[in-house]
């Protein structure tokens, strides 16, 4: 079989420093994407696990398998998540799911908790949609934009472009970066477009690291141009998994003249880690209420 | 919360931006708007921990903004916009 460049590893973590049999409240998040399926487990507000895995043709079955990621080897079974809250593409889709909230309050949210409460604007660049949201101390919404009618900008761009020009995703960034001059951008933003105009400058003779600068740099241009919607206020955080991408992610930086906050944990999970957050919540709030 | 529904593509911008502070799901847009553009929610789906209505513009229209709003927007000199003029509170905006 011919390798499939745009295929990127599935990842898993347990925090060593928590017991969850010791845990009071345990929450859930998934985030079942267009692209990518991350499930998270919070014992008592704190992370405990993430599984990150690619969406399959099947929301439920994708949800489970992310979940089924994440509780490898901890012991824990569905049954000891006392809320689970789904959220992404296929948040309707979560078996196991007690509610299901939108990506746009559970990305800000998870920010929050991953980049700290200095984050006051959050750019999430999905599989298939780009969000720009603003957020208060606290990670409550109060303003954003998605974009989800096209794929310009969006993770699986990328990752056409890495079978395209035989790259691995993970070392298109960095290849971007390679050279001495920046190009033109692609002039296309439309995935489909781009690429049939990255096919006619590698026909030029074009070489591949100055291809993939010109996407870098006009997927950069797109999303900033989003963002110019809503503003951009420091700090400043991307999630998704284009944060990972040093190539858009340094381009964006330099049109804006703004530096991104360093990511400290996975990127791709944000949207998971806000939805368990809820769940805490919301666990807390019926608690309250009795 | 400043909500922006709708999309950017390559002929402009469409967005319909309802404030949700000011919003309080009263559903006066929702019959005047010839396209159907708006519905009330119970509850805020960008916003969990709210408990009061408020209008959205429906999944369904998200995509065709565009399309469904051109009716009531001519060119030049424009009466005020149905939904806008419907709006007891002023929430609702738009990007073009």
């Amino acid at each position: 079989m011919a390798e499939e460049y745009w295929r990127w590893t599935e990842s898993r973590w347990t925090n060593p420093d928590i017991d969850w049999k010791k845990g009071d409240i345990i929450t859930g998040g998934v985030d079942v994407g267009s692209v990518s399926s991350q499930a998270v487990v919070f014992v008592d507000g704190e992370l405990y696990c993430y599984g990150n895995t690619r969406t399959g043709s099947n929301s439920p079955d994708s949800a489970h398998k992310a979940m089924g990621l994440a509780m490898e080897d901890t012991g824990m079974s569905l049954t000891d998540l006392q809320y689970t809250v789904g959220t992404g593409y296929g948040r309707v889709n979560v078996p196991f799911g007690t509610r299901a909230i939108t990506e746009i309050a559970c990305h800000a949210r998870g920010a929050n908790f991953m980049y700290g409460p200095t984050v006051k604007t959050v750019l999430d660049m999905g599989g298939q949609d780009c969000k720009a949201i603003h957020c208060d101390p606290r990670g409550k919404v109060t303003n954003f934009l998605m974009n989800d009618k096209c794929a310009a900008g969006t993770g699986r761009g990328m990752e056409v472009f890495a079978d395209l020009l035989q790259v691995p995703i993970t070392q298109i960034g960095e290849l971007s970066l390679q050279v001495e001059k920046e190009p033109p951008p692609v002039s296309s933003t439309c995935v489909v477009f781009a690429k049939s105009e990255a096919s006619s400058l590698l026909r030029e003779g074009w070489p591949k690291e100055k291809v993939i600068a010109a996407y870098c740099s006009a997927m950069a241009h797109r999303v900033v141009t989003l963002l110019e919607r809503i503003g951009v206020e420091e700090d400043f955080a991307i999630t998704g998994g284009i944060a990972k991408n040093v190539g858009v992610v340094g381009r964006i930086e330099k049109e804006l003249g703004i530096t991104a906050l360093k990511p400290k944990i996975d990127t791709q999970i944000a949207g998971a880690v806000g939805a368990a957050l809820f769940g805490d919540a919301l666990v807390k709030k019926e608690r309250k209420k009795g | 919360m400043i909500a922006n529904y709708g999309y950017k593509d390559g002929s402009g911008d469409y967005f319909i931006a309802i404030d949700t502070d000011r919003c309080d799901g009263c559903g006066a847009c929702v019959p005047m708007c010839p396209s159907s553009v708006f519905m009330v929610m119970d509850e805020d789906p960008n916003d969990p921990m709210r408990e009061e209505p408020v209008a959205v513009v429906a999944d369904d229209q998200r995509k065709k903004i565009k399309y469904a709003c051109a009716q009531c927007k001519p060119g030049g000199d424009r009466p005020p916009l149905p939904c806008v003029a419907a709006c007891p509170v002023d929430a609702i905006t738009h990007s073009w």
